[in-house]
């Protein structure tokens, strides 16, 4: 076991430096520089534009920028934002947490509800609840989430006035950023009211999020459930007389999650790609926009290493899955 | 004309046949395949079917509601966008487009995908593992990030979005064609070939590929609608086919500033993205299916 | 640590309460929906006005002020000033007993002197000043303006007096003071960082004598103030300033609507009526210093040939283009490259009308009557010359069509589209400009000279030797009437030889909830809210 996760680790170590090559390189192919668009609407003079790029260290080499920003890896220093001149690391910290906390709202609403569904679907296979859940699904899936975002503030926040338009928090409430959870930071705060403001303004944008996490995951335990319960063990507990739901929620379920939890692993790389749209839509300070924004302003340290971070946040949950999968079948452990 | 009657258990079904009768079982599939019939047909004849040059600006008809509703007019009927222009004609059109973007990313990351995979399976010692590393790099970046970078570099554009999300999709590809390849590889068939003196190429595209196809259309399916769905995307953070251009995903941007005062600028296209996405998602169950007996057993 | 399970228990009572009734609008609170995150707090780095409200507008305040809603200059950290008559030398009395805001971060020892106005200045004019290379951005707006090629020295003459020295006399010098970057820091709180080793806590941390004190700041969230309660002036009547950052102006919209905020800045110049229309709501206006318009490269053949100008300026539906883009009353249509609310302007001069038939005249004289190809360059999001871009150049596209002219919409983000314009890769650019001072060589100079056609600001390429020459002789003459005489002949020569496409003069808007009292829209378009009211 253990030499599979040393194999494993050993994969990740080109990974990461392709990562960081793919961003340096990517993102210094894109036409302008940082210093025009830092000038704004203000026009820039050359002998001033010159200044700026030496200041920036954006006048060297770019093998000498490349070795620059490794160096600056190894010792732990992901630069400063040319924008803002806050350092990226802290940024990502303040804004990490409202992803982090939208992602997980999501898949908590996608996983619980896609778990339920798909269970009850398998065990009334062919019924109408059946087909409906299957259908609704595919929807889900099919779903345009930016569009699918924008129905739904209608609908609920501007038409029937339930959910706030868009943010984390009504900014009355004055609540420090402690954890950056603004769930955690409400309860911590103890203002009345504010945590209950909090979750009323979460609720839509998890909702949003976790569409496509909600239609995956329900028709992957569905699947899954269908053929655990066709298994021969299943087969025996029935035989042995134990209960239907122990049956069901013991035996087939328990076994059925193996590659509904890969689903979820998996989901995680999709889950950002959607938080950029989802964070766009319901205003969500978060780090999706973050980098957009980073991209449209050359900020070249923030998007290198926002993107080196988020893409490092990927790896390691695949590692993580993979090593779960590897301890559950050790046919994947041994092969080479 | 003769009269033979033919023992019914003697005749072979023909593959096709046999294809379309396990396709045919699924009923969402044959709808998705009706619907996407439609859309085809729209997109093939748009300029016979919209009743309007889609480009063509009514000014004094700005976001005139569809014909159904108060203030509504006849000729105009799912209604005008900001512009004055006839939103039926625009979507009709946009399916030109949005199948044109699907078709063409999907071919585009399709063959270097076939070719990489096939690589990376054929030479499993400095090349494979090398191939799958970059992919396993591009992969580690959120796909919209990525797409969005690669717009920035290319600039916004039709082609530069088929570009963008042709490169987004090409790891799932190799993945699959190299997983696929090292399934088969060491099937007695190939070694057989291998004795008989197959070239590589040979061995490769003739006796190996083709058994290594159903999962790949099965994903290309899938790779086609998320494609409608990326350029939507793309399109809706302003970054892909520009206007007049009438793109679905643009169609809705731009229509995004108007929600409050004319939901049918934003509504009908995103529910046409919905629909035709939705069409083939049901048409990619139906072939998965129809070509892969293992997995339909599993449903 | 607070007590959770307390906290829960509390929740769950008040939990459904709550939620119905939340405790919204305050007297002394207010919620601004701003547009954007500001870039940092040490002003003198940035130019953005998202910025300048969230710094130089609550935390700093300058030697000079604005009156409120005004160009006017009045006493700000300065209680009087004299100048020498040769223009050359400023001397300031400076306010005594102002104090700077005692924060978690800094404690002032001593009160506002002579100091720090020298630190605020030096640091940005003097190369070998401690803190002049730790802006890794420069001093853009110091720089742009050259300042150190305007200041001579500035000289402490005691606690109280400073003396600023020019080189050459130099009008709008005073006006100068009361912009963003001549906001006044505290030198003792620089002088606490750089021993502490923390200078890049400048810019997050501020530390002034404004009418508001820096509190705490969340990226793309929030930014929150309390009042100053030792405030020279007085102390505001908002003790708890926040502005909600929220890029997106339908949503700015919704909030003002639901009162999670007060003023919403910066609404859509078409949602205005529906704003105007809601007796919760009102607005404020003003006509502003701004121009939109399309700069046409004369550099390009056909584009070079005056009747192909014409034409498109014949084609042009301007009327059309203006109540799509801003709106009834958003904008009125620019004729000239200035406002006609400034001086110099030509009442006599006519717009070119839109008449297809004559334009496609003139391009048939011109040997084009088969039309001929050519690129629209504009950019992909909006701002207040140009609201909604992509509209606008689709609306000139088919204009052109109708003459015969095919044109191609090519969309570059804004550093982007400057930096190719000033090569002259367009053919026709969207452009605005921003006026500062109310001076119409403020217009002319910097986009019609050929001065400027040399260095590409003039994005038309556009260098006519009369109009140069008129426009020269006017910036050197002090009498207004003169040369408010000169600026009308010159406009007749822009006029007929139509470089630009002259689009519209946009108003200025804030949409506020009824109650909010004593903000007012500054012609500077900075908005400060130190003598803002609010009556739930």
């Amino acid at each position: 076991m253990l030499s599979f996760i040393a194999r494993r680790l050993g994969l990740l170590i080109p990974t990461f430096f392709g990562v960081t090559l793919l961003t340096f390189a990517l993102i210094r192919m894109i036409p302008g520089d940082p210093v025009e668009v830092m000038m704004g609407e203000r026009r820039v003079d050359p002998q001033m534009h010159a200044q700026a790029m030496e200041r920036l260290g954006l006048n060297k080499p770019l093998y000498a920028q490349y070795l620059d920003y490794i160096g600056n890896l190894a010792q732990g220093d992901l630069g400063q934002s040319l924008r803002t001149r806050e350092s990226v690391w802290s940024e990502f910290l303040t804004l990490f947490p409202a992803t982090l906390e939208l992602s997980l709202a999501a898949l908590l609403f996608a996983g619980s509800l896609g778990l339920i569904a798909g269970v009850i679907a398998a065990l009334k296979r062919g019924s109408l609840f059946d087909h409906g859940v299957m259908g609704i699904s595919l929807a889900g899936y099919s779903m345009p989430i930016f569009w699918w975002g924008l129905l739904l503030i209608m609908f609920f926040s501007v038409w029937l006035g339930w959910t706030p338009v868009s943010g984390r928090i009504d900014l009355l409430y004055d609540i420090p950023p402690v954890t950056g959870f603004m769930l955690i930071d409400s309860l911590l705060s103890e203002e009345p009211g504010a945590f209950v403001d909090a979750l009323r303004h979460l609720i839509l944008p998890a909702i949003v999020l976790g569409t496509i996490p909600l239609a995956v995951i329900a028709r992957m335990t569905r699947s899954a459930m269908l053929e655990v319960l066709r298994e021969d063990y299943v087969r025996t507990a029935r035989a042995k007389g134990l209960s239907p739901a122990r049956v069901v929620f013991v035996h087939g379920l328990r076994n059925a999650l193996i590659p509904v939890l890969t689903v979820f692993g998996l989901q995680v790389g999709a889950l950002l790609a959607g938080a950029v749209l989802t964070e766009t839509i319901f205003s969500w300070p978060g780090i999706g926009k973050w980098l957009i924004e980073s991209i449209g302003a050359r900020d070249y340290p923030v998007v290198q290493n926002g993107i080196l971070l988020i893409a490092c946040l990927v790896i390691l949950v695949n590692f993580v899955v993979d090593i779960l999968y590897g301890l559950a079948n050790p046919r994947i452990r041994h092969q080479k | 004309m003769t009269t033979t009657t033919l023992d019914q258990s003697l005749l072979y079904p023909s593959p096709l046949k046999e294809f379309w009768q396990a396709f045919a079982h699924n009923k969402g599939a044959v709808a998705g395949l009706g619907f996407m019939l439609l859309v085809l047909f729209c997109a093939l004849f748009a300029p016979w079917v919209a009743p309007f040059d889609p480009s063509e600006q009514f000014r004094d008809a700005l976001l005139t509601p569809p014909a159904w509703l108060e203030d509504g007019q006849a000729r105009f009927l799912l209604g005008t966008d900001e512009l004055g222009r006839d939103l039926l004609s625009r979507l009709i059109h946009g399916a030109r487009l949005s199948l044109l973007i699907g078709l063409s990313s999907v071919l585009l990351s399709l063959i270097p995908g076939i070719l990489l995979g096939l690589t990376a399976g054929f030479f499993p010692r400095l090349l494979g593992p090398a191939i799958m590393r970059l992919m396993d790099v591009m992969l580690a970046l959120p796909s919209l990030l990525l797409a969005v970078a690669i717009v920035a570099i290319l600039g916004p554009g039709l082609i530069n979005t088929v570009i963008a999300i042709a490169i987004v999709s090409l790891p799932s590809y190799v993945r699959l064609t190299r997983a696929a390849v090292m399934g088969e590889a060491n099937r007695d068939y190939v070694t057989a070939a291998r004795l008989a003196g197959a070239g590589l190429p040979r061995l490769m595209f003739v006796t190996v590929l083709p058994n290594c196809m159903a999962p790949l259309i099965v994903q290309a399916t899938l790779s086609f609608s998320s494609a409608i769905l990326d350029a939507a995307a793309l399109g809706f953070l302003g970054l892909g086919v520009q206007p007049p251009t009438p793109e679905w995903g643009t169609m809705l941007a731009s229509a995004r500033d108007y929600i409050e005062r004319a939901w049918w600028v934003v509504s009908l296209p995103g529910l046409t993205i919905l629909l035709s996405v939705l069409a083939i998602n049901l048409m990619g169950d139906g072939l998965r299916d129809a070509l892969d007996p293992k997995l339909k057993n599993a449903q | 640590m607070p007590n959770l399970p307390r906290t829960l228990t509390r929740l769950l009572l008040c939990g459904a309460l709550a939620a119905a009734s939340l405790a919204h609008a305050a007297a002394d609170s207010l919620v601004v929906c701003s547009e954007a995150s500001p870039e940092g707090f040490d002003i003198v780095q940035y130019t953005a006005a998202t910025t300048a409200d969230a710094s130089a507008e609550t935390v700093f305040e300058r030697l000079v002020s604005f009156a409120p809603g005004s160009t006017e200059l009045i006493p700000g950290l300065a209680e009087r000033w004299e100048v020498s008559a040769d223009g050359l030398s400023y001397t300031f009395h400076l306010r005594r007993g102002v104090q700077f805001h005692s924060t978690a971060w800094f404690s002032p020892s001593r009160a506002f002197n002579a100091e720090d106005v020298l630190w605020s200045f030096q640091r940005q004019l003097d190369p070998a000043h401690p803190w002049h290379k730790l802006s890794l951005r420069g001093f853009p707006y110091a720089e742009a303006m050259a300042m150190a090629a305007l200041i001579e020295r500035i000289e402490r003459l005691d606690e109280h007096r400073v003396r600023f020295v020019l080189k050459h006399p130099e009008a709008p010098f005073l006006a100068d003071l009361a912009m963003g970057f001549a906001s006044i820091y505290s030198a003792e709180y620089a002088a606490q960082l750089l021993a502490e080793d923390k200078a890049e806590q400048l810019n997050r941390l501020p530390v002034g004598t404004g009418p508001f004190v820096f509190e705490r700041y969340t990226k793309d969230a929030q930014v929150r103030f309390r009042g100053n309660p030792h405030y020279w002036a007085g102390a505001p009547n908002i003790d708890k300033l926040i502005l909600a950052i929220t890029p997106e102006p339908n949503v700015r919209q919704q909030k003002l609507r639901a009162n999670d905020c007060q003023i919403a800045l910066y609404p859509r110049p078409v949602d205005i009526p529906a704003l105007k229309a809601d007796p919760a709501l009102q607005v404020l206006e003003l006509d502003s210093l701004l121009v939109a318009y399309i700069g046409i490269n004369t550099r390009h053949p056909p584009l070079d040939d005056v009747r192909v100008r014409q034409a498109l300026n014949l084609a042009f539906d301007k009327a059309a283009y203006l109540r799509a883009q801003y709106g009834e009353g958003g904008a009125s249509p620019a004729v000239a490259p200035y406002p006609a609310t400034l001086w110099g302007h030509d009442p006599q001069l006519q717009d070119w009308p839109r008449d297809v038939p004559r334009a496609r005249q003139l391009l048939a004289e011109a040997g084009l009557a088969d039309g001929f190809e050519l690129s629209i360059w504009t950019r992909p999001g909006g701002g207040p010359t140009n609201p909604n871009p992509g509209i606008g150049a689709q609306m000139l596209q088919a204009d052109l069509a109708a003459i015969g002219i095919q044109a191609e919409i090519r969309m570059f983000e804004w550093g982007e589209l400057i930096k190719r314009a000033k090569n002259g890769e367009h053919d026709l650019v969207f452009m605005g400009w921003a006026g500062d001072n109310g001076d119409p060589d403020n217009f002319l100079s910097p986009n019609l000279s050929c001065a400027a056609a040399q260095s590409g600001e003039n994005q038309a390429g556009w260098c006519h030797a009369e109009f140069d020459r008129l426009i020269g002789q006017a910036r050197r003459l002090q009498d207004q009437a003169q040369r408010a005489a000169l600026y009308r002949r010159a406009l007749a020569i822009f006029h007929e030889q139509a470089p630009w496409i002259p689009l519209a003069h946009p108003r200025q808007f804030s949409a506020l909830r009824q109650g909010v009292q004593g903000f007012v829209l500054s012609p500077m378009g900075s908005n400060n809210f130190s003598k803002v009211k609010f009556d739930p």
